[in-house]
């Protein structure tokens, strides 16, 4: 009995088992969440809100539990996926953040549930700033 | 444990189909643009699982490849949208 406890690896195996369980448990579901949304969410906005946020969190929990199955179970330390974790944090919110801005400045409608849009006046805004500039010269 | 992966590919395949959807139907071109974005990700968290599967390391490396392709596919759209045009000749 005492001797399968020996090292300690038995104990050390499940843990990290339950670890990559938990992990890619929640990207899953983060991933699902992110499908839900975009075929349920009425407009681009709140589409891309869906896309970039819950999708980052799945896929970043996703590649964590990849990461450290193959740390612990294989003895891979793979230094591109630190990469590419690190990669998709900082790139995925600033694909989403283009592609509103692109979409609100090709002139798409905000859905009609919408209660308050601030893009407008702050285009009105540099618009006017730009005008008075010229005038100036 | 190997089981466990198969259900996770099974329901991120089934988000991949709902992806698709959108991808098809999405009434402007900012919608399928979206759609591709996600779809993009959602690849990648695939192919993590697909060597979770296949107890290969070499997929590891498509990861940071497709990952960093979505993301200039995604910008490229972005301004092609905005500008109409992605390569701008004229400095400013």
């Amino acid at each position: 009995m005492r001797n399968s406890w020996r090292e300690g690896r038995f104990s050390i195996e499940i843990l990290v088992d339950i670890l990559i369980i938990l992990l890619i448990s929640t990207g899953v579901l983060f991933s699902a969440v992110t499908a839900l949304g975009l075929i349920r969410l009425p407009d681009v906005y709140t589409r891309t809100h869906a896309a970039s946020k819950s999708s980052t969190l799945g896929v970043l929990s996703i590649l964590l539990g990849t990461f450290v199955h193959f740390w612990f179970n294989e003895g891979i330390f793979n230094t591109q996926m630190v990469i590419a974790i690190a990669f998709l944090f900082i790139t995925q919110p600033v694909a989403g953040h283009l592609i509103g801005r692109a979409a609100y400045m090709t002139g798409i409608k905000v859905a009609e549930e919408t209660v308050r849009d601030d893009m407008g006046p702050a285009i009105e805004k540099r618009k006017n700033n730009q005008q008075e500039e010229l005038e100036n010269e | 444990m190997m089981m466990f992966y198969w259900v996770a590919l099974f329901i991120v395949s089934i988000s991949f189909a709902g992806l698709l959807f959108r991808l098809v139907k999405g009434p402007t071109v900012a919608d399928r643009v979206v759609a591709l974005d996600a779809i993009g990700v959602t690849l990648v968290s695939i192919v993590a699982l697909l060597s979770l599967i296949i107890e290969t390391e070499f997929f590891l490396e498509v990861i940071l490849l497709m990952s960093i392709l979505s993301f200039i596919g995604t910008a490229a759209f972005a301004k092609f949208l905005e500008r109409g045009e992605i390569f701008n000749r004229d400095p400013r």
